[in-house]
C-alpha cells in the first residue's frame, strides 16, 4: 500500500466545450483494488484511456509506475493490462490463438506463449474451449477470455473497464471472485471501473465516486459514509411492541407513539427521528444505542428489534446523485 | 523358424523404431527452436495480416479473377503472336514481350488487364484495414499492447504489399514460364529484366491504391463507405476524369494556322493534365517499359525528332523515361500513407 503505481494530478479531458475528465487528482497503491463508480457517461473510460496513453489529456499529470503513458505509452503498456469495455476478439482464430498473439506482441516465445496461455485458459474456466473459434464464444466467456488477455503478459497493473456488463449474475460472482483472488496471489494493483455498485462494494479496497468528470469521494465504504453523513453517521432502528403502532390508527395508539418519539428526540446525540414501516428510524452522531434501549424499556414500551444500520455503497450513491450539485 | 523370422522382424521393427526417433528427435529440436524463437512484434502483426489475407475468401476470389483474366489474355496473346512474328516491326527484337502486350481486339492483353484489376485488388485489400479493428473492438486491445501505434498501419500496408508482391510476381512469372513452353523461344536477359521491372511497377501502383483505401479506412468507421469511397476515385479517373479533360482540352484547342508554340504549349497543357491520373501513369511507364520502341512520352518537337533512328530504347533508356511516372506514382502513394498517419496516430481509441 505504501507504493504507489498510479498518479494522477489534475487530470483534464475536454471534447470542445464538454469536459469529460474534470481536473481529476487520485493515487492507487500496490496491490489494492480501486474501484471507479459512476453513471454511464461520467468520464470513467476516458480516464482510463488517459491511464492508457490512449488519448491525450487537455492538461494535468499522470503516473503509471512512474512513467508518463502519453510520453511514452510503450513502457506503461509494458506493465498494465487493459480490458476495454466490450473486448473484441478476431473471431476466425480460437480463444487460445487470439492469447497466444497477444502474448507474441509482448515479445514472448512461441512455446512460453503456449504454456501459458493453457495455464491461464485453465485458470479463468475455458479449458474445454481452448480450439474453440472465438467468434462463438458467449458473452461471458469473451469477457473471462479477455482478462485471461489481460493476465497473459504477467502485468503489475489491470485496469478493468466495465468488466462485467453483459454476464449473468453467477457468472459476475465468480468473475469477480477470480479477480480478487488474482490481485491477493499475485499482487496486481486492480483499477476497476462500473456502474454497478454492488459488485464494487464487494470486492474493491477503496472506491472513488466519478460523477461528471469529477472525482466526488474517495475512500474505502466506511469512510466514505462518514464522508457523507457527517450528521447522521448512524442510523438505529428501533421497533418497539405492535401497540405502539397496530392496525387501524386509534387516537390512543399514536398519541403513545408520538410520547416515545419525543423522548427518543430529546435524547443526545439524536439528530431526527423518522417512523416508517412500524419502526423508529433514528439517525443519531454517535453510537447510542445502548442508552436508546434503555429509554424504551424504561418508558414501558417492549423493546423487540433493534437495529444498528451502516451505510453500504448503495445509500452514499444514491445520496450523490440526490444530492447532486450539493456535494460537489 | 518361427522364431527366426519373428526375431528378424524385431530387429527391422527396432531398425524403423530407431529412424523414426531419429526424425521425431530432429523434428522435437526444431519445434524447441521454434519455440524458444523470438519474432519481433512487427514482424508478428505481418505474420498475422498475410495468413488473415491468403485464408480469407475475398483474397481468394480475387486471385480467381486475376488468374483467369491472365489465363485468358494469355491465350489470345499465344494465337495471335505469330501474326506478330511475321510483322516487319521495330519490336521484333522483343518478341517475348509481346506475350504481356499482344491483343487480337476480343479480349485486352495482360498488361491493359493488371492496370484495370490492379486498382481492384488494392482497394479490396485495404479497405477494411483499420475500421474493422475498431468495428470488432480489436484495435483498442492490440493498441494496449505494447507496441508503438503505428506498427499497426505499417504491418498491414506491409502484409498487404508481400501478398500483392507474391501474387504478381508468380503471375509474370507464369507467364514467362507458359510463353517460354508454347512459343520455345527464351527471353532475352534485357527483357527479361522488363518484365521484372513491369512487376515492381504493378506493385508500386497496386500498393498506391491499396495506400489510398487504408486512408478511407482510418477515415471512415463503415467498411462500406470506406469501400465505396475508394472505388468512387477509382470511377473518377477512369470514367469521369477524361470526359473532363475531354471538355477542358476542347475548350483550349487552337485553330489549325496556330503558331507551332501555341500548338506546343496546348500539347503541353494536354500532357500535363493527363499526368494528374494515377492510371494515366501507370498505363504510361508500363507501355515504356515493354514496348521499348517508345520513345517519349510528351510532345515532341520536329527538331528533337530530327535524326533520330528508329530502333527500340535500351533498357536504361526506357527506365530514364519511366522516371518521372515512377517518382510520381510513389509520391502520391507515400502522400496517403502521410495523411492516414496523421488521421490515425493522433486519434483517441475508444473500444467499438
Amino acid at each position: 500500500m505504501d507504493k504507489k503505481v498510479i498518479e494522477i494530478f489534475g487530470l483534464t479531458k475536454k471534447y470542445g466545450s464538454f469536459t469529460a475528465v474534470d481536473n481529476l487528482n487520485l493515487t492507487i497503491g500496490k496491490g489494492e483494488i480501486f474501484g471507479l463508480l459512476g453513471p454511464n457517461g461520467a468520464g470513467k473510460s476516458t480516464a482510463i484511456l488517459m491511464l492508457m496513453g490512449l488519448t491525450e489529456p487537455n492538461s494535468g499529470t499522470v503516473r503509471v509506475c512512474d512513467i508518463d503513458p502519453s510520453r511514452n505509452p510503450v513502457e506503461v503498456k509494458k506493465k498494465v493490462g487493459y480490458l476495454p469495455e466490450d473486448v473484441g476478439f478476431y473471431d476466425n482464430l480460437s480463444g487460445m490463438e487470439n492469447i497466444i498473439y497477444t502474448a507474441r506482441l509482448n515479445s514472448i516465445p512461441i512455446g512460453e506463449a503456449e504454456q501459458r496461455a493453457i495455464k491461464l485458459l485453465g485458470r479463468v474456466g475455458l479449458s474445454n474451449e481452448l480450439k474453440k473459434k472465438a467468434g462463438k464464444y458467449s458473452r461471458g466467456m469473451r469477457q473471462r477470455l479477455g482478462l485471461a488477455d489481460v493476465l497473459i503478459k504477467n502485468p503489475e497493473i489491470i485496469i478493468l473497464d466495465e468488466p462485467t456488463m453483459g454476464i449473468d449474475p453467477t457468472g459476475v460472482k465468480e468473475f469477480l471472485e477470480l479477480i480478487v483472488r488474482l490481485s491477493r496471489e499475485e499482487g496486481i494493483t486492480v483499477l476497476f471501473s462500473s456502474h454497478h455498485l454492488h459488485q464494487v462494494q464487494k470486492v474493491c479496497d477503496r472506491v472513488g465516486i466519478f460523477v461528471n468528470g469529477k472525482l466526488l469521494a474517495e475512500g474505502d465504504i466506511h469512510s466514505l459514509a462518514k464522508q457523507l453523513f457527517k450528521t447522521s453517521a448512524y442510523t438505529i432502528e428501533v421497533g418497539v411492541s405492535p401497540e405502539y403502532f397496530g392496525k387501524g390508527s386509534t387516537k390512543n395508539k399514536s398519541i403513545k407513539a408520538n410520547q416515545l418519539k419525543d423522548k427518543l428526540v430529546s435524547l443526545k446525540g439524536v439528530v431526527t427521528v423518522n417512523v416508517k414501516n412500524n419502526l423508529f428510524l433514528v439517525e443519531c452522531s454517535t453510537d447510542i444505542s445502548s442508552e436508546l434501549a434503555r429509554t424504551i424499556v424504561n418508558s414501558g414500551a417492549d423493546l423487540n428489534y433493534l437495529n444498528k444500520k451502516e451505510y453500504g455503497l448503495d445509500d452514499i450513491y444514491y445520496r450523490y446523485f440526490e444530492g447532486g450539485n450539493a456535494y460537489e | 523358424m518361427n522364431n527366426l523370422e519373428n526375431k528378424t522382424q524385431y530387429n527391422q521393427n527396432t531398425g524403423l523404431k530407431r529412424l523414426f526417433g531419429f526424425f521425431s528427435r530432429i523434428r522435437e529440436q526444431k519445434h524447441l527452436k521454434r519455440s524458444k524463437r523470438i519474432i519481433r512484434p512487427f514482424w508478428v502483426m505481418v505474420q498475422k495480416e498475410v495468413a488473415d489475407h491468403v485464408k480469407s475468401w475475398r483474397f481468394i476470389i480475387l486471385m480467381a479473377i486475376i488468374a483467369l483474366t491472365c489465363i485468358g489474355s494469355l491465350y489470345t496473346a499465344l494465337t495471335n503472336i505469330s501474326k506478330a512474328a511475321n510483322a516487319d516491326n521495330v519490336d521484333n527484337a522483343f518478341f517475348f514481350l509481346k506475350l504481356f502486350t499482344i491483343s487480337d481486339g476480343t479480349l485486352p492483353s495482360f498488361f491493359v488487364f493488371v492496370g484495370f484489376l490492379g486498382p481492384l485488388l488494392g482497394i479490396s485489400l485495404g479497405f477494411d484495414t483499420i475500421n474493422s479493428e475498431q468495428n470488432r473492438g480489436t484495435l483498442s486491445r492490440i493498441l494496449s499492447q505494447p507496441v508503438p501505434r503505428d506498427y499497426v498501419l505499417n504491418a498491414k500496408f506491409t502484409a498487404a504489399l508481400i501478398v500483392v508482391g507474391v501474387m504478381f510476381f508468380t503471375l509474370s512469372f507464369l507467364v514467362i514460364g507458359t510463353g517460354l513452353i508454347a512459343i520455345g523461344i527464351p527471353p532475352t536477359v534485357e527483357e527479361f529484366m522488363r518484365v521484372i521491372f513491369y512487376t515492381l511497377l504493378s506493385i508500386v501502383y497496386v500498393s498506391f491504391w491499396l495506400n489510398l483505401s487504408i486512408l478511407f479506412s482510418v477515415r471512415f468507421r463503415q467498411a462500406a463507405t470506406s469501400a465505396l469511397s475508394g472505388i468512387a476515385v477509382w470511377l473518377f479517373f477512369t470514367v469521369f476524369y477524361p470526359l473532363i479533360f475531354n471538355l477542358i482540352t476542347k475548350a483550349f484547342e487552337p485553330s489549325k494556322f496556330a503558331s507551332a508554340r501555341v500548338i506546343y504549349l496546348y500539347e503541353k497543357l494536354k500532357f500535363v493534365l493527363v499526368q494528374i491520373m494515377p492510371n494515366e501513369l501507370f498505363s504510361e511507364a508500363t507501355t515504356t517499359l515493354l514496348m521499348p520502341s517508345v520513345r517519349s512520352l510528351g510532345p515532341l518537337t520536329i527538331e528533337q525528332l530530327q535524326g533520330t533512328i528508329p530502333g527500340p530504347l535500351p533498357l536504361g533508356q526506357s527506365l530514364l523515361l519511366v522516371w518521372p511516372q515512377l517518382t510520381g506514382l510513389i509520391a502520391i502513394t507515400i502522400l496517403c500513407f502521410l495523411i492516414s498517419y496523421l488521421l490515425f496516430m493522433k486519434r483517441e481509441i475508444r473500444s467499438r
